[in-house]
């Protein structure tokens, strides 16, 4: 049993648990903030993805021990002031979920994809990018849209800042 | 998983330090390997001591053409490292394609050479660069390394702390991915070095892991282009055979892969 202390959705959150036990369980049970899914136990489908210290990880391969002192967020740290993110509005633009599943770790992911290539995304890159997250039901072909929509939407936005 | 207790070092002899009073202990460094392992409870590792946070263990660093990677250097920091980029690409684009962008923000160099996965990318580049794998005791080779699957020459607690080479005059990767997991079914990392030395490493193939061929690498130093490659002859008995791919499927992946590599060189 440890105690650990890490930022979660930029608050500073402590806990005790065992120390094989997964980021992810820690943030479910814990934190109690289940937008963050278990879709395998193989580290290959990506519901589970959050950021630790900007970057896209599989929280249900890293122990929260790993995790302690870095900063997380998680698919309910994207909205501000109760509206949604560019990317979480892009899906539902284009409807890229249908049972939602996989759809926090899509969400994480492609936050994570825009902020590494900006608005030069284009399809084959966010098909390439989406190898770690598996979809059961859209045939991912929304999914990509809606991504490619918000890279153009805030890459666009971000061209105009500069 | 089973019950373990987790250490964090700050640095390589705090690290060794705490392997040493473990009962049965294990490095964490990506945990990309390790933790979907644990959870299988195909390893109950009494101890783990996590590598992530050791400063001296990180980073690329690039003089003339040579070439210095710490062990806990991420897949995704090779990737995107442009000093490494100058001189050797192939790397780059090799540990571009390891794996899923989210496990290529966590699995680290040192780690994929540790655990020696017969299916791994960076053997092959170790192995081809003639790279000198440093611990925190000796230099080794990476041809004495690299000694069978899942087998190196790394003793009880010794650590990876990094590898060097000097980057090579061409060099390129080609892998056949597995459709499912994408590690490589095969995968051949060519070298040709300014003097005109060539050396040719497999791997996804060998049913005794990473392993270079000869034949391959004397018909390209004799004459450096794909069209050299089509006579040469790849004998499947040595080769792995499972339910993805049979050993003569494989032996022919060998030479599709390294005529692949030479024209991307
Ligand atoms: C979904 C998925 C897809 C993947 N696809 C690929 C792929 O296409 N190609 C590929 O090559 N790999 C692939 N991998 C494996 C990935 O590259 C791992 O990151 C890598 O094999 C292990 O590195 P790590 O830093 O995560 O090591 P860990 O998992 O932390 O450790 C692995 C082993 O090495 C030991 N170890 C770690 N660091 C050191 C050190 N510095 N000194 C001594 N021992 C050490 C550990 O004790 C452990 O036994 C994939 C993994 C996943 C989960
Ligand atoms: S739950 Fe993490 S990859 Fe499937
Ligand atoms: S929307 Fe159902 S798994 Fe993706």
């Amino acid at each position: 049993m440890a105690k650990l202390t890490m930022t979660v959705n930029g608050r500073q959150v402590s806990g005790t648990c065992d120390d094989r036990t997964l980021l992810v369980h820690f943030i479910r049970e814990n934190l109690g903030l289940t937008g963050t899914h278990v879709g395998c136990d193989t580290t290959q489908c990506g519901a589970c993805v959050v950021h630790m210290d900007g970057q896209s990880v599989k929280s249900c391969s890293i122990l929260a021990a790993q995790a302690a002192g870095s900063s997380i967020t998680t698919i309910e740290g994207l909205a501000s002031n109760g509206e949604l993110h560019p990317v979480q509005a892009a899906f539902k633009t284009h409807h890229g979920l249908q049972c939602g599943f996989c759809t926090p770790g899509m969400v994480m992911t492609a936050v994570d994809m825009i902020r590494r290539h900006g608005g030069n995304l284009d399809e084959a890159t966010v098909r390439a990018e989406l190898e770690g997250n598996i979809c059961r039901c859209t045939g991912y072909h929304n999914i990509v849209q809606a991504i490619l929509a918000a890279a153009a939407e805030t890459g666009g936005v971000r061209q105009a800042a500069e | 998983m089973y019950e373990t207790i987790y250490h964090r070092a700050s640095s390589v002899a705090e690290a060794a330090n705490l392997m040493g009073t473990a009962a049965e202990g294990k490095y964490l460094s990506g945990g990309m390997t390790l933790i979907p392992t644990m959870k299988q409870r195909l390893a109950a590792p009494s101890d783990l001591v996590d590598l992530r946070h050791i400063a001296e263990m990180k980073g690329i660093a690039v003089d003339g053409r040579s070439v210095r990677i710490g062990a806990a250097t991420t897949h995704e920091e090779v990737a995107t490292s442009a000093a490494l980029a100058s001189v050797c690409p192939a790397i780059c684009g090799l540990a571009s394609h390891i794996g899923d962008p989210h496990v290529r923000h966590m699995g680290t160099i040192g780690g994929s050479i540790a655990n020696n996965d017969p299916a791994a990318d960076y053997p092959a580049a170790m192995l081809a660069l003639d790279a000198v794998i440093v611990t925190d005791r000796r230099e080794v080779k990476a041809e004495d390394f690299f000694t069978g699957l899942f087998e190196t020459a790394l003793e009880d607690g010794e650590i990876v702390t990094a590898v060097r080479f000097e980057a090579p005059a061409k060099a390129a990767y080609q892998k056949f991915p597995n459709p499912a997991s994408r590690y490589a079914m095969t995968g051949v990392f060519v070298v040709r070095r300014a003097d005109g030395g060539v050396r040719v490493a497999v791997t996804g193939a060998g049913s005794d892991g990473v392993f270079r061929h000869r034949d391959l690498e004397a018909a390209l130093a004799a004459n450096w282009s794909p069209g050299a490659v089509t006579n040469v002859k790849v004998d499947d008995s040595d080769l792995l055979s499972d339910i993805h791919a049979s050993a003569a499927y494989r032996a022919n992946l060998v030479k599709v892969m390294t005529k692949r590599a030479v024209a991307a060189a």
